[in-house]
């Protein structure tokens, strides 16, 4: 009974917070924007939505967070009462602000990380397909070789070399995922820099970074996108298993991953409060492919 | 010959979907057909023809509807019967011919195996029947080692004998009609005439009826009893081949007679430097030598048509001119300054004054730009122009090549039409303001009215900004309308080359002559009296 109640309620809210974001998002559009807007399918509202709310609690996290970040305010596994709405951890911690910091480091590393790694992937991907020859061969190579290696033991071993602050973390995740994206990104440029626009741009003399940027990579954006959706949420994982194993994220910084692990003996109890973490990353991941699977069916020109 | 009606059509309305509209395609068309009777159907892309084709054998392709007319085949009305009885008709009793056999083979199985599974589905023969039946056919249609041709995949025969072996097959099983959907359009003028003198011979021994779609003229005078004029799912008028040809009632029927007529005014010989001068190439891909020893010349406001068969090199010359193809020897040189073999070792000022535009706008066109960057990139970067400039440049380009500046600037290539955009592609040339362009077969992927249009800008742009053309084409009728001096190729060699006056009307080289002879003319007659001077066919 109360499962379905819980169902009715989140459809509910879906199709609230779809409606809702739908509807400022007509009001605030440029007018030159507003066909973008205009077919926009209730999914990707509903998704846009939810990212912005992300953004704004991690933006804004030592403001609407009750106590602070590491703060041991009582004891261990307070049940759900105020002021503690939603308990306390194994350190007495309070939950809703460890929630609240979370989205800050986890949301903030995630998506560096991946936009990192879609950056660097992506050029050096069209790079190589424009060039070809040695060059293609030389990076294409490198990235086989990167590639053969298990991602979780590369991942270790560049992290004890380089230590383990956030900005490594970053730089690491982001080295391991960009030979994915490269892989990627180059077999979608092959099949683009063979069209006669590509031609007769070299034939015009531009520049290298003119035929990647304005060339190729538009031409390139529907598959790249999609895989952007899905490696997003694969560095949630990343970052989790890392934290787990004692290289990602330090204690006592809040993040989702590790708050679902430390807490994980509550759920034999009976207990959902160490889901709310898996849930906030759930909710993220879902509203991201929304918002990309949108972004597909537009860039692959299937219109409207 | 039997005058008993096999296909009427009445009133016959498609609708095609765009997006959640339904917009009609083709708006009450009338069409009757008796037995053994070939109808042409014509017009320009986008008039229905194909459309109307496979209506005739009660299809709609994906995202059309059939709205409103009846579809008569022999006593059968196609609307009403049921989709197996449907099933059950085409391929037995109504085939078709797609106009690219290459796509439309399946190259996972050989001919013979595609052949006999119509025959053999439809009960008409067993397996070792249509077998025998195959080669028989093969031998009609005039296809070399019709004993084992059969046996071959679709990749090792070439494209006139895949065209063939479609319509061989849409014999299988002696249908009462056969649709022929533009079959010879992608085929090289020498083997269409090949492709055209089998299928007709064959409609005629078996007394099929058939309707004959194309947007060439010349061709359908050669097939058809009948000709239709179609205009945007309208018909325009309908008669006899004959007296159409002579007499064409409709304004829109003369428009299209009157394509092929348009020629340039005649140039005096030119003198002085030429523009781009070609010395001695020969080139090649890996060990194959494709051109050898080419040399001509391409003056200031002359045009000059380089002309062959697919394969002979037409392209290559093109890309050893603009650097993308280093060759082994020769030179090539620009205003009697050699240039340097790469486009690499260039300068921009030399890469400037040698433009391209090329066949399929779709692909020359960078989908994702807007055209006021696609046009406004070559000016910005050669020319130094900025802002205000160089919008009001774009601006002239476009009302240059007749679009209206505030109504396209902004467009994406997906929003114009084949021809449109092949003005985009030369907007983009002229915005380099070169000396030389050179147009790689610029006309062959749109329907003549467009065509015409097309040449007629390219003329009037080459006198008022001096400009050198080297045309690319195996069309011999853009040749006669466009150029003042010829080169003809085959196989990598310039086997002639002179002023166009010249070259048509003297004998000539043989091959030439079999280039020429092989244009089709519009006049009913041509395809016989050719084939009886050459002593192909009886």
């Amino acid at each position: 009974m109360q499962m379905l109640l819980a169902l009715i309620i989140g459809l509910v809210l879906f199709f609230i917070m779809g409606l809702a974001s739908r509807a400022v998002m007509r009001t605030l559009a440029p007018s030159h924007l507003m066909p973008t807007f205009r077919d926009m399918p209730l999914t990707a509202s509903f998704g846009i939505a939810v990212i912005l709310i992300y953004l704004v609690v991690s933006l804004l996290a030592p403001v609407l967070a009750p106590f602070g970040e590491s703060e041991v305010v009582g004891g261990q596994y307070l049940p759900w009462a105020s002021p503690y709405h939603l308990g306390t951890d194994k350190l007495g911690r309070d939950m809703l602000t460890r929630l609240v910091y979370g989205a800050r480091n986890t949301v903030g590393i995630a998506f560096a990380t991946t936009a990192l790694a879609f950056g660097v992937g992506t050029i050096l991907g069209i790079w190589a397909a424009l060039v070809g020859g040695w060059l293609d061969q030389t990076l294409s190579r490198m990235v086989d070789a990167l590639m053969s290696i298990p991602a979780l033991i590369f991942s270790l071993l560049l992290l004890t070399i380089f230590g383990t602050s956030v900005l490594s973390l970053i730089l690491v995740i982001a080295a391991v995922d960009a030979t994915r994206v490269y892989r990627l990104a180059r077999s979608v440029a092959q099949g683009i820099v063979v069209m006669d626009y590509i031609e007769a741009a070299r034939l015009r003399g531009e520049g290298m970074w003119r035929l990647i940027w304005r060339e190729i990579l538009p031409n390139a954006m529907a598959p790249l996108v999609a895989e952007f959706g899905l490696r997003f949420c694969f560095v949630f994982l990343a970052i989790s298993a890392l934290s787990f194993l004692g290289l990602g994220i330090k204690p006592p910084t809040a993040d989702w991953g590790s708050m679902v692990r430390e807490n994980a003996t509550l759920i034999t109890f009976g207990d959902v409060t160490p889901l709310l973490p898996a849930g906030a990353i759930a909710l993220l991941t879902v509203a991201v492919n929304f918002v990309v699977d949108w972004q597909l069916h537009r860039a692959s020109g299937l219109k409207e | 010959m039997d005058k008993q009606s096999l296909l009427s059509i009445r009133g016959l309305r498609i609708e095609g979907r765009s997006g959640d509209a339904w917009h009609e395609i083709v708006k009450g068309v009338d069409l009757s057909l008796n037995k053994g009777e070939v109808l042409g159907l014509i017009g320009e892309s986008g008039a229905g023809k194909s459309t109307i084709g496979l209506a005739a054998m009660g299809f709609a392709r994906d995202g059309c509807r059939i709205s409103g007319g009846s579809i008569n085949f022999d006593g059968i009305d196609l609307r009403a019967v049921p989709e197996a009885e449907r099933r059950a008709l085409r391929g037995k009793r109504i085939a078709y011919v797609a106009q690219s056999a290459a796509a439309s083979f399946n190259p996972a199985h050989k001919l013979i195996d595609q052949y006999c599974e119509g025959p053999v589905v439809h009960g008409v023969m067993p397996r070792e029947k249509a077998e025998a039946d195959a080669v028989e056919l093969y031998r009609r249609m005039r296809l070399p080692n019709s004993e084992e041709i059969g046996f071959r995949y679709p990749h090792q025969v070439s494209g006139g004998q895949l065209q063939r072996a479609m319509t061989a097959m849409a014999m299988s099983c002696r249908p009462d009609l056969i649709i022929f959907d533009e079959p010879t359009t992608a085929l090289d003028v020498t083997t269409q005439i090949e492709v055209l003198a089998a299928i007709r011979d064959i409609v005629r021994q078996f007394g099929t009826a058939a309707i004959y779609i194309t947007h060439d003229l010349a061709v359908v005078a050669q097939m058809a009893d009948r000709i239709k004029v179609l205009l945007r799912g309208d018909e325009v008028e309908e008669a006899d081949t004959r007296s159409m040809l002579a007499a064409p009632r409709e304004e829109y029927t003369r428009s299209l007679w009157a394509v092929r007529s348009f020629a340039r005014a005649e140039q005096p010989p030119a003198t002085g430097t030429p523009v781009v001068s070609v010395r001695g190439v020969t080139a090649g891909y890996g060990a194959v030598d494709v051109l050898k020893d080419v040399s001509f010349d391409v003056h200031a406001r002359r045009t000059v048509a380089v002309v062959g068969e697919s394969g002979s090199g037409k392209s290559t010359t093109a890309r050893v001119i603009t650097g993308l193809l280093v060759p082994w020897k020769g030179e090539v040189l620009f205003n009697g300054k050699a240039l340097p073999p790469s486009f690499k070792a260039r300068s921009r000022a030399e890469l400037r004054q040698c433009q391209m535009i090329y066949q399929m706008a779709d692909t020359a066109l960078n989908p994702k730009l807007r055209l006021r960057e696609l046009i406004g990139r070559p000016a910005e970067m050669y020319l130094g122009l900025k802002g205000k400039a160089l919008d009001a440049r774009i601006r002239d380009l476009l009302a240059l090549i007749e679009l209206e500046p505030d109504k396209y600037i902004d467009r994406l290539p997906e929003e114009l039409s084949g021809g449109q955009k092949q003005r985009i592609g030369i907007a983009r040339a002229l915005a380099a303001e070169p000396q030389l362009i050179i147009c790689d077969e610029v006309t062959s992927a749109l329907d003549q009215i467009v065509q015409e249009g097309i040449l007629k800008l390219l003329d009037r742009l080459q006198s008022e900004l001096n400009l050198a053309y080297m045309f690319i084409t195996h069309d011999l009728a853009t040749v006669k309308a466009i150029a003042d001096e010829v080169v003809v190729m085959q196989q990598g060699v310039v086997v002639e080359r002179g002023p166009k006056t010249e070259l048509f009307g003297r004998p000539h080289e043989s091959y030439t002559d079999l280039l020429l002879s092989s244009v089709p003319e519009m006049d009913p007659d041509w395809l016989t009296r050719l084939l009886a001077s050459r002593g192909e066919h009886a």
